[in-house]
């Protein structure tokens, strides 16, 4: 068995990633992602201590994580989709109606 | 007086003497607010009524001090109470004061029944009807006003009087406002009598004043009780007091110098003349100087003066009115000169003669009055007559319209149309001429009787002027009621109805019998007054001695002043009815208007002229008076005042603290203020914005900062 370091190391390492990916991309749909992925690195975290502490908040977080990030994807696919219809493009730079 | 001497006790009706005020006051506020439902009659009736009832309430007052000859004083209410000074409203009920109160409601009674008559003419022929009631409301004001100036026992509230009898006649001057020269004269004329009497006013005022001042009360009796300990130390004050009141007197009682409101008052309704410029208000003065007699007699000097002022008066007045044409000017100036005599002999110190004749002349001069109003309404009369008839012939003789009724000079030859009215004229005339046994004899040579003694200078002035009292009045009776009627009016002239002329006959019984008030020897009216005026007696036993105050009679006097006035009464039979026809046989425009101008020329023209005192004072006071208002009004009023002072400085000044409030304090610092403090968020602002750039990628990674920096910061605390 592997030691949590590594698991812990694995989830820096995709939320790093994720973290470049919502700072860098431009396309609504890879930012989305992103996040799903920064959500996740998250939930591996939860998990890999609480493997490592034997505890099952942890665990039980995960799933409350999963159960937003997966109402988080509802909502935020159908504002992209509502973006799109008006704006034909996702490209996040272009929304910026609301700047002053 | 013969049953209080010994001693025994007679009714008394001092309380009932609150009625005389009550009951004029009565008559005024129901003519005043019923007066518009009521017809002619009864508002007459209604303000006679009044005045008749006040009569016997006077009457009372006076059964009652025939028992009680000390009199009484009747308080009414409180007025003013402001530290010392302690004012009431009071009546004072005594011989003095009563005799006062007889003349006026008893002659005012009678002149109200006569203006019954004669302002229902006087309407009709001015056009008016609606001023009937006026007229009588006005009327019972004034007895009212007089009432309150005759009963005070204290100057103020005499002052009320003097002032209401003031308005009043100031009123009833300009009764027909509307009427006269240019449509204003009637008006000019009451104003020129309410104006002159503004300066006699002042004068009162002052002298009450320094009054207050030294006696520290307004109360007659508790002055006149002071009087004999500060006559010698305060010799001047008196003096001034005298003198202010002298000329109050003067204002009042038409003396010189501000005689000259008297003469034009007779715009007013005859009636009013006769009562007010004639019978009462103007003898006001005359009472006023009897009732202070205790201050005059402490002070010769300012009795002289009074005197003198009396006996000019008398002397001047009597000779303009041989040079007037109009009958009531004549009449006018004849009271001015009346009432000489009568200053002069209150100012000599004679009260009960001064008095007394104040009383046979309200008797003789208002019957001359009300039947001057008679022949002049019986010429209108003739006047209209000939209107309605020429009306008829459709052909209107021209000289009718324009016929004076009031001038002599379209008179004549009226005894025949106006029969009463010539015997109760000829009685007045009589009486006022001082023919034996007339009323005026007996108190005109009393007058002259205590002047020969107390003053002779004064004494020889007004036998003077009683020489042309005779002979303007013997020429006022030949031009209008002997020869033949100058004018078609004249010649058409008829006689008033009884409402008229029975108070014509009441009064000209007054004027024949007047005189034995107070005959001499038993001086009825003198012991009547001296239960008031005691001072006459000692005083004049001072100066003259015993036997001169037991006969107050002199023949020597009685017969030289009755010499003069028949001859002066011949003379002007021989001007006026011998030779004043044969003027008018001449040519007409040669015709002279009065032969006396032929004898007298430039003399004649003087008197005519009245001396030209109006014009003097037209001169001398009004014009200056005029052009310094104007100087005031329009160079210190409207340059310096308006022009300059409130719109350059106020206005100017004003303008320019604005602009600097506005400019330097609002705009330079409050505004500043709130602008800089805008400007300086909007730099901020604009600086501040560079960082919302819109790209939700920098947000992000601010938020992505601001987490790294926060848990950096927590985890190596």
């Amino acid at each position: 068995m592997l030691p949590v370091s590594y698991y812990i190391g694995l989830s820096a390492v995709l939320f790093t990633i994720g973290a470049l990916g919502v700072l860098i991309r431009r396309n609504a749909i890879i930012i989305f992602m992103s996040v799903e992925l920064m959500l996740n690195a998250a939930n591996l975290a939860f998990v890999s201590f609480a493997r490592l502490y034997n505890a099952l908040d942890g665990q039980i977080f995960v799933f409350f994580v999963m159960a937003v990030a997966a109402a988080e994807v509802a909502v935020g696919l159908a504002l992209i989709v509502a973006i799109f219809e008006t704006k034909k493009s996702i490209d996040i730079d272009q929304m910026n109606h609301l700047k002053g | 007086m013969l049953w209080s001497e010994v001693g025994i006790n007679g009714p008394e009706f001092f309380a009932l003497a609150p009625g005389i005020l009550f009951f004029p006051l009565a008559g005024l506020l129901i003519n005043l607010i019923f007066g518009g439902r009521l017809k002619e009659k009864a508002i007459g009736v209604i303000a006679s009524g009044a005045v008749v009832l006040a009569f016997l309430v006077a009457l009372l007052q006076a059964i009652s001090l025939i028992y009680h000859p000390e009199g009484k004083i009747i308080p009414l209410a409180e007025w003013i109470r402001i530290g010392e000074l302690k004012l009431r409203w009071a009546l004072q009920v005594d011989t003095l004061s009563v005799t006062m109160m007889l003349v006026v409601a008893g002659v005012g009674s009678l002149i109200h029944i006569y203006a019954i008559g004669y302002m229902h003419e006087d309407v009709i022929i001015n056009g008016d009807p609606t001023r009937y009631r006026r007229f009588f409301v006005f009327f019972n004001l004034f007895i009212l006003a007089m009432m309150v100036l005759v009963g005070a026992d204290n100057y103020l509230m005499l002052f009320v009087g003097w002032e209401g009898v003031g308005l009043c006649s100031y009123l009833l001057i300009g009764f027909w406002y509307d009427k006269g020269e240019g449509g204003i004269a009637n008006a000019v004329a009451g104003k020129k009598a309410f104006i002159t009497n503004r300066i006699g006013d002042f004068g009162f005022l002052i002298a009450a004043f320094i009054m207050f001042g030294l006696f520290r009360t307004f109360t007659f009796n508790d002055i006149f009780q002071q009087v004999p300990e500060l006559a010698l130390a305060f010799k001047g004050a008196l003096m001034l007091i005298t003198l202010f009141m002298l000329l109050g007197v003067a204002g009042k009682s038409a003396q010189i110098p501000l005689y000259v409101w008297l003469p034009d008052a007779m715009a007013g309704p005859t009636p009013v003349s006769a009562l007010i410029h004639a019978a009462t208000m103007v003898t006001a003065g005359v009472y006023l100087i009897a009732r202070s007699h205790p201050i005059f007699v402490v002070v010769p000097a300012a009795q002289n003066m009074v005197a003198w002022v009396g006996g000019l008066t008398a002397l001047l007045a009597a000779t303009i009115a041989i040079g007037q044409f109009d009958i009531k000017k004549v009449l006018a100036y004849s009271t001015i000169s009346q009432l000489g005599f009568m200053v002069a002999a209150v100012g000599m110190g004679a009260f009960t003669a001064g008095m007394f004749h104040l009383v046979t002349h309200a008797f003789f001069k208002a019957l001359l009055f009300l039947s001057a109003g008679s022949v002049i309404l019986g010429v209108e009369h003739g006047l209209h007559h000939l209107e309605r008839r020429s009306r008829g012939k459709k052909r209107a003789p021209l000289e009718v319209h324009h016929i004076d009724p009031q001038d002599m000079r379209n008179m004549g030859g009226l005894r025949h149309r106006l029969p009463v009215t010539f015997w109760v004229y000829l009685a007045g005339a009589l009486a006022l001429s001082g023919i034996f046994p007339l009323a005026g004899f007996w108190s005109k040579d009393e007058i002259l009787a205590e002047a020969s003694l107390l003053n002779p200078q004064v004494y020889w002035m007004l036998t003077i002027a009683a020489f042309f009292t005779a002979f303007y009045m013997g020429r006022q009776v030949w031009m209008v009621f002997f020869g033949e009627p100058r004018s078609e009016p004249a010649r058409h002239a008829q006689e008033n109805p009884p409402l008229i002329t029975y108070p014509l006959i009441a009064l000209a019984v007054l004027s024949v019998l007047g005189g034995a008030l107070n005959l001499p020897v038993v001086h009825t009216f003198g012991h009547w007054l001296e239960h008031t005026i005691q001072i006459e007696k000692a005083v004049k036993q001072i100066h003259l001695g015993e036997a001169a105050i037991k006969s107050g009679f002199n023949f020597t006097v009685a017969i030289v002043s009755t010499a003069l006035a028949l001859l002066a009464i011949l003379l002007s039979w021989w001007i006026y009815s011998r030779r004043y026809p044969e003027f008018l046989k001449q040519p007409p425009q040669q015709l002279p208007d009065d032969p006396l101008r032929s004898l007298l020329g430039p003399l004649f023209n003087g008197m005519y002229h009245k001396w030209w005192v109006d014009e003097f004072y037209g001169a001398v006071i009004i014009r200056p008076y005029l052009s310094l208002a104007r100087f005031l009004a329009e160079v210190i009023d409207w340059r310096f005042w308006h022009d300059w002072f409130h719109d350059v400085v106020i206005a100017g000044g004003y303008k320019l603290l604005a602009r600097l409030l506005a400019v330097r304090i609002d705009l330079g610092i409050i505004d500043a203020l709130a602008n800089s403090l805008a400007s300086v968020t909007q730099a901020l602002a604009s600086q501040m914005r560079r960082l919302q750039t819109g790209y939700v990628r920098n947000y992000v990674l601010s938020i992505f900062v601001g987490v790294v920096v926060i848990l950096g910061y927590l985890i190596t605390r």
